[in-house]
């Protein structure tokens, strides 16, 4: 059967069998080849020991989602046909090496016994197991051989040329194993690539983070290392010298971000990034930056919590912290990147935001995003505004006033060395010099003011267009019966299953905003309509952001919560819909009753 | 850099002194180290718009609003690392941190180590009055053993810690003591920490008269370094900083090695002045 996508997950022992560097390089040469990716992967927490996953589906059209069922599992070990087998399907390929169990019985599909370990301790070839699936896996599926070798070789080439040869070696012996050994046809096969356009870009969600920041001028990032926000102080390591700024780490997230407000202060456009532990050590730096008008932007790439909860797993359970974390009364713009390209455009918006309002802004991203990676188009950089905060002019000598109380909330920020202006930022509550002031008039007026740049914001923001607006998915909302609202990865999920329904004929249709604070609410209610069932799905338990849409709208919502730290699968987000499109006129059952429904992932 | 200000008359002290009153109490130590500062401008003729003052929370914190240069006085400990911040975005300016004992040794005391061991090129007056001034007298890491507050009514169970060997021994390149009671000598303590090269930290002994009047305890323990005191000795160094007797001030140690701005940067430049072309698209490029 020739199929649009397949989904091949490799399963092993992390530190043994190399199955996540394998998927990468297969993930980027099958992109190569012309087909569109989409990868998924979790790890132990744990450097040696533990089992790991990478599981990547490949299509003929754009893969917005991780997908449902496996076509193919390839399980390095038993552990990994226990764990992943029930999510193979029953008519599916399992990839076993029978040195390491016996082909399950339980299993109706096909299973091809592959002597991985055998054939790597032939060639002497300790670590070379990966590549020898990846042989055998293309020789049955009929990947192009080309490009995995050539990935080989970009990928280790450089740093390693011995391995170019044994890892040549250990490709061959693989697919000449399965060639030789296996002569029936595997059920299913990839139909040919579209090879009528480039390849596409294959990134990670935080390197199209790192592209989008850099995009925007940012030029300075400070950074602690945490899972899964590392990497994105890793790569602004490497890419911030190089282009004239700078990059540092830092003894804790506390004095990462506070030397983001110094830099910021000393005029630079300058980010930090996180996940939730060190998100909850910023609270009170971002606090200053609200109080001391000082622009930063701060990622929170959010894992499974509280406290160190599951460093490697999945969850949007920081929307709460994201919008109200810090103390008093400090507005914050929150943004939730939506998929790979749409974290590239959501950083760029991140600074242009917090430019312009002069206030931080907290870009959302998730563990599943920030470390999958993806296939997207060449993003355009000039869809996105890159500006400055608003800076003294002539006018301002003498008597400046950094804090002057202006209409939009928005008052000239002099830099030091730039302009002649010295004053003194301050988290103290201040009056328009920046001078200490406590009185009544003078607090009430300064929260105006700042208040007064969030409501700005909100109007700059209500009509965004694409890429950086909602997204809009499935049947034209007017003719749709049941909504789908979401938000941050989950959109990749809801598009999949939305459009695939529509495209069956049924009334649904998804909206996903990126723009999370200040909402929009006006949009919300359009697509609202006259739906009969508007469904929230988010991976936390208790409905963050279903409970912050009817704080801003009032709106009925049924929230759909998975909490086991994986993401939802297309699959959930139908049956879901279903039960609303199914019968049940009037007054839904499901509304009476509580409205959460928990899928353990 | 835009605006020079080269040919504007030569500033005095008073010059550098802002409309903002101080808050601190009459007698306070502080206005010595603020004098001391304002002496210490003048005589380095420092650009007003090209000095940053930065400040975490306290009485001692304050200052940056006394002082007509830029300013931030940030949150409770956070001085250090927002001083960096500043630096590295624009290691042209003269940066110079002040704030307290609890500022600076306690809520903050993870960043001391790793600043002076990082060697920004910026100068850190710690105002140590050995009491929490603004709370209104708890007792301060640097409070004697023992110590009657109100929030250790039996006494302090805690031993002081001693903040110029905490510095050295995190490998500080330069370390002075000074005594607010003494602003001359403070002064050329100041200029010698902002004209050093790296992280200069200066531990300025400065009274609280309200909640733990130290004035007359120390002034007759304060001595200058003995005669023929080498400041590029470490070890002589330490000897004087752990001494049970007097309270010796004065330049303990310099040293110069490598600044944080000299590795993280690769030139001098402000970063928002870096002329780099930087094409998105050459960096999208190599993900294909
Ligand atoms: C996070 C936080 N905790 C506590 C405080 C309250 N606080 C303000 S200043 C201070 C200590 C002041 O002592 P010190 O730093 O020695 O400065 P001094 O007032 O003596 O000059 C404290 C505990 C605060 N502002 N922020």
């Amino acid at each position: 059967m020739i199929v649009d996508t397949l989904l091949v997950r490799l399963g092993g022992e992390s530190g043994i069998d190399n199955a996540i560097s394998a998927g990468d390089v297969l993930t980027l040469s099958v992109a190569r080849s012309g087909y569109h990716v989409h990868t998924f992967r979790t790890y132990p927490a744990e450097i040696k020991g533990g089992p790991v996953m990478f599981q990547l589906r490949a299509g003929v059209q754009p893969v917005p989602s991780l997908g449902d069922k496996l076509d193919v599992l390839l399980a390095f070990n038993e552990e990994a046909w226990q764990l992943h087998g029930e999510a193979l399907r029953p008519d599916g390929v399992l990839i076993f090496d029978p040195g390491e169990h016996d082909a399950p019985r339980e299993f109706g599909g096909t299973a091809y016994g592959v002597p991985l370990d055998r054939l790597s301790k032939d060639l002497n070839l300790r670590k070379g197991k990966n590549l020898i699936a990846l042989g055998a896996l293309s020789a049955l599926f009929g990947f192009d051989f080309q490009p995995i070798q050539a990935t080989v070789k970009d990928k280790f080439g450089r740093k390693r040329p011995e391995f170019v040869e044994s890892n040549r070696i250990a490709l061959m012996a693989g697919f000449e194993w399965a060639k030789e050994n296996i002569q029936d046809e595997v059920p299913f096969r990839l139909a040919a690539p579209d090879s009528t356009h480039d390849p596409e870009l294959v990134m990670s969600g935080n390197q199209a983070i790192v592209a989008g920041a850099l995009a925007a001028g940012c030029r300075y990032f400070a950074g602690y290392p945490i899972t899964p926000a590392s990497d994105i102080l890793e790569e602004m390591a490497k890419r911030l010298p190089p282009i004239g700024g700078a990059s540092f780490q830092t003894e804790d997230e506390i004095a990462a971000i506070a030397s983001v407000v110094g830099a910021s202060i000393a005029g630079v456009k300058a980010m930090t990034a996180t996940s939730g532990p060190g998100f909850s050590l910023m609270q009170e730096m971002l606090g200053l930056a609200t109080m001391a008008e000082v622009p930063v932007v701060v990622v929170n790439s959010m894992r499974a919590g509280p406290s160190t909860g599951m460093p490697t797993k999945m969850e949007q359970a920081d929307l709460n912290i994201a919008l109200y974390g810090g103390h008093g009364e400090a507005p914050r713009i929150v943004l939730a990147a939506r998929s790979v390209e749409d974290s590239f455009y959501q950083a760029m918006h991140a600074f242009y935001l917090s430019e312009t309002f002069q206030m931080p802004v907290i870009l959302l991203t998730d563990q599943s995003l920030s470390h999958r990676t993806a296939t997207l188009p060449m993003p355009d950089p000039y869809r996105v505004p890159v500006v400055e905060r608003l800076r003294p002019t002539a006018e301002d000598a003498g008597g400046y006033q950094r804090y002057r109380l202006t209409e939009s909330g928005v008052s000239p920020m002099g830099i030091p060395g730039f302009d002649a202006t010295p004053f003194t930022a301050t988290g103290l509550e201040h009056d328009e010099y920046g001078a200490p002031n406590y009185t009544p008039a003078m607090h009430s007026a300064q929260l105006d003011k700042r208040g007064h740049k969030f409501e700005r914001a909100a109007e700059v923001l209500c009509d965004l267009e694409y890429p950086l607006g909602c997204h809009a998915y499935g049947a034209p909302e007017a003719e749709a019966e049941v909504g789908v609202l979401a938000w941050g990865s989950t959109a990749g999920v809801v598009r999949e299953a939305v459009e695939e329904m529509a495209a069956e004929g049924l009334p649904v249709a998804a909206l996903v905003p990126a723009v999370i604070n200040p909402l929009p609410a006006e949009r919300i209610m359009e697509f609202a309509g006259h739906l009969r069932a508007i469904i929230v799905p988010e991976v936390n338990r208790t409905g963050q952001f279903a409970a912050w849409v009817k704080a801003n709208t009032e709106l009925h919502l049924i929230s759909l919560n998975k909490y086991g730290g994986l993401p939802f699968t297309p699959a959930e987000i139908r049956a879901k819909v279903m039960e609303f499109l199914v019968a049940k006129p009037q007054e839904p059952a499901a509304e009476l009753q509580p409205t959460e429904e928990v899928a353990h992932g | 850099m835009a605006r020079e200000a080269k040919t504007k008359p030569k500033l005095l002290p008073k010059d550098y002194k802002s409309k903002v009153k101080p808050t601190w109490c009459p007698g306070c130590g502080d206005f010595g180290v603020l004098a001391s500062l304002y002496q210490a401008m003048a005589r380095m003729e420092l650009d007003p718009a090209r000095t940053v003052v930065v400040s975490g929370i306290g009485c001692s914190s304050r200052l940056p609003f006394f002082v007509q240069t830029y300013g931030f006085q940030t949150a409770h400990g956070r001085v250090l690392p927002v001083a960096i911040g500043v630096k590295i975005a624009n290691p042209a300016l003269t940066v110079i941190a002040v704030g307290g004992d609890g500022d600076g040794f306690s809520i903050g005391g993870n960043h001391l180590a790793h600043a002076v061991r990082r060697n920004p090129d910026i100068t850190y007056v710690v105002m140590d009055n050995e009491v929490y001034g603004l709370t209104k007298g708890q007792t301060s890491p640097t409070s004697p053993l023992g110590f009657k507050t109100k929030s250790t009514p039996y006494g302090s169970s805690d031993a002081p810690i001693n903040p110029m060997a905490w510095a050295l021994a995190s490998g500080v390149s330069f370390a002075a003591r000074g005594f607010s009671g003494d602003p001359k000598h403070l002064t050329d303590l100041i200029v010698a920490g902002v004209e050093h090269p790296g992280f200069a930290f200066i531990q300025a002994m400065s009274p609280c008269p309200t909640f733990y009047n130290t004035f007359d305890l120390w002034r007759p323990q304060i001595e200058a370094l003995p005669e023929g005191y080498d400041p590029g000795d470490r070890m002589q160094a330490l000897s004087q900083v752990f001494r049970d007797d007097g309270i010796p001030v004065g330049l303990f140690y310099r040293q110069e090695r490598p600044t944080l701005d000299s590795h993280t940067r690769v030139t001098a430049h402000p970063l928002r002045e870096e002329t780099e072309d930087f094409d998105v698209q050459a960096l999208l490029e190599m993900y294909r």
